[in-house]
């Protein structure tokens, strides 16, 4: 059975390519958003299977990779701290701050633990009500509602021993701000599908014709990605800029009204810098005043911190579409997944990640 | 880290005010919230992202994305710790 659906999922692949090399007349450069979409793509080599000319480059769309620098410093001087008990996601263990990741702080005896969902905090607040647990709530808007229903939690049931590090981000802006660029070579998007399953996608509308951009909101398989591109293709073929939905039998245009509605009740939008890209105006999420007594910044008075990044690392340009991973003497070198210099290395959503952990670095100038 | 894993809701409760439920994912099941799919009970298959049911879907969507999904080993966060069980977090 399993077979028999991997042949019919491999034919309707080729006829999907097939009918975008029939459409596509001339050179076009489209964006997957999210990193699931970056990595679908590069394991199954969809990138290599399009027609040449048609080239997809990788977006900014990894949580984990875009937290700066500061804010993951700020996590491990918290996590350090005797009285924490430390709590993230797993993917964020192995990410290098200035100093070490927080593998490499648990090693030395800090408490910090992985969680499958931000809920888990409210047991460890419950069971150790003389310790401070901490989430580090990172993430997109797909996230929000779950770090927030966390924060509303513990306002109402009183947990004063539990506060969340935010730093989240949002895909509109992010978007408008490549758009913006002087050096922008992006002329359509595979928009964010569980982004906007939260979020819906009204909001790419006005950034679709203000830019003259088709933005297709897809999914996560290779099917979905490819007729996502064929979608953007035709937009792109036909001089059309709408916002179109691939991924329609997950979302709709409006979202989950119900999850944003707990979202905006605990955070509201903020300025939020980006490892790689730099501060872009409102676009992140930080806690209401009201939830105040829940902000590990304020708890513990972590201070900004000094922080370098590595003068060779271009994944601010990667992230931005302007440059893939192949262009960086680094990456493959002495940039690997063990030894990231950058953003993009960092996690396995990240670009040069994927493409090292399908063994891209071997092969030189493997992309159209 | 924005993907979403389908599963079926097995059974479905309340945990100190919050609605949740038992979710089979393949052969593993995890608790997950429903607060955010009110629409969904027992026998429903829902998109579950780090503990929450954003969305329904259905069954032949649900299997078909688990398949790709264990073929592209993104199924990870579901092997994290239970917290809670007396099991130490990895």
């Amino acid at each position: 059975m399993k077979y028999l659906d991997e042949y019919r999922d491999q034919k309707l692949a080729q006829q999907l390519v097939e009918e975008i090399r029939r459409v596509q007349t001339r050179a076009w450069v489209i964006m997957e958003v999210c990193g699931g979409q970056t990595h679908s793509i590069v394991k199954h080599g969809l990138d290599q299977m399009l027609p040449p000319g048609l080239e997809l480059v990788h977006g900014p769309g990894c949580p984990v990779c875009v937290t700066s620098l500061e804010m993951i410093d700020k996590a491990h001087a918290i996590a350090r701290r005797p009285d924490v008990i430390f709590c993230s996601f797993g993917d964020m263990l192995r990410v290098p701050g200035s100093n070490g990741d927080l593998f490499t702080l648990k090693a030395q005896g800090a408490d910090v633990r992985v969680v499958y969902t931000p809920l888990d905090c409210l047991k460890l607040a419950r069971q150790f009500p003389q310790k401070q647990v901490v989430f580090f709530a990172i993430g997109f808007e797909t996230t929000a509602p779950a770090n927030a229903m966390l924060v509303a939690r513990a306002r109402a049931e009183g947990l004063s021993n539990l506060s969340v590090l935010v730093s989240h981000v949002m895909v509109p802006p992010a978007i408008a701000n490549i758009l913006q660029s002087p050096h922008n070579r992006v002329q359509g998007f595979l928009g964010p599908g569980h982004v906007c399953a939260i979020m819906g996608y009204r909001e790419y509308e006005p950034i679709a014709s203000r830019f003259k951009v088709p933005i297709v909101i897809t999914g996560f398989e290779p099917l979905d990605i490819l007729q996502g591109t064929l979608m953007t293709v035709r937009q792109l073929e036909r001089g059309e800029h709408l916002v179109e939905n691939q991924y329609a039998r997950i979302l709709g245009r409006d979202g989950n009204p119900g999850a944003r509605r707990v979202v905006f009740e605990v955070f509201e939008v903020s300025d939020r810098k980006w490892r790689g890209v730099g501060a872009i105006p409102k676009s992140g999420y930080k806690l209401r005043w009201e939830y105040r007594d829940h902000d590990a910044e304020r708890k513990f008075e972590v201070k900004d911190v000094d922080t370098m990044e590595p003068a060779e690392c271009i994944s601010g340009q990667i992230l931005k579409g302007i440059k893939k991973p192949h262009d960086c003497p680094a990456f493959g070198g002495v940039c690997t997944p063990l030894h990231p210099l950058g953003a993009t290395m960092v996690s396995a959503e990240g670009a040069c990640a994927a493409y090292y952990a399908y063994g891209r670095h071997l092969t030189q100038g493997a992309h159209p | 880290m924005c993907l979403a894993i389908p599963g079926k809701i097995i059974s479905a409760f309340e945990q100190r005010g919050l609605p949740m439920a038992r979710v089979q994912f393949g052969p593993i099941t995890r608790e997950a919230c429903l607060a955010y799919t009110p629409e969904a009970g027992v026998g429903d298959y829902v998109l579950v992202h780090v503990g929450f049911a954003i969305s329904c879907v259905n069954a032949a969507e649900a299997e078909r994305t688990y398949r790709a999904l264990e073929e592209l080993n993104q199924l990870g966060e579901l092997e994290a710790p239970v917290v809670g069980g007396g099991g130490e977090a990895a």
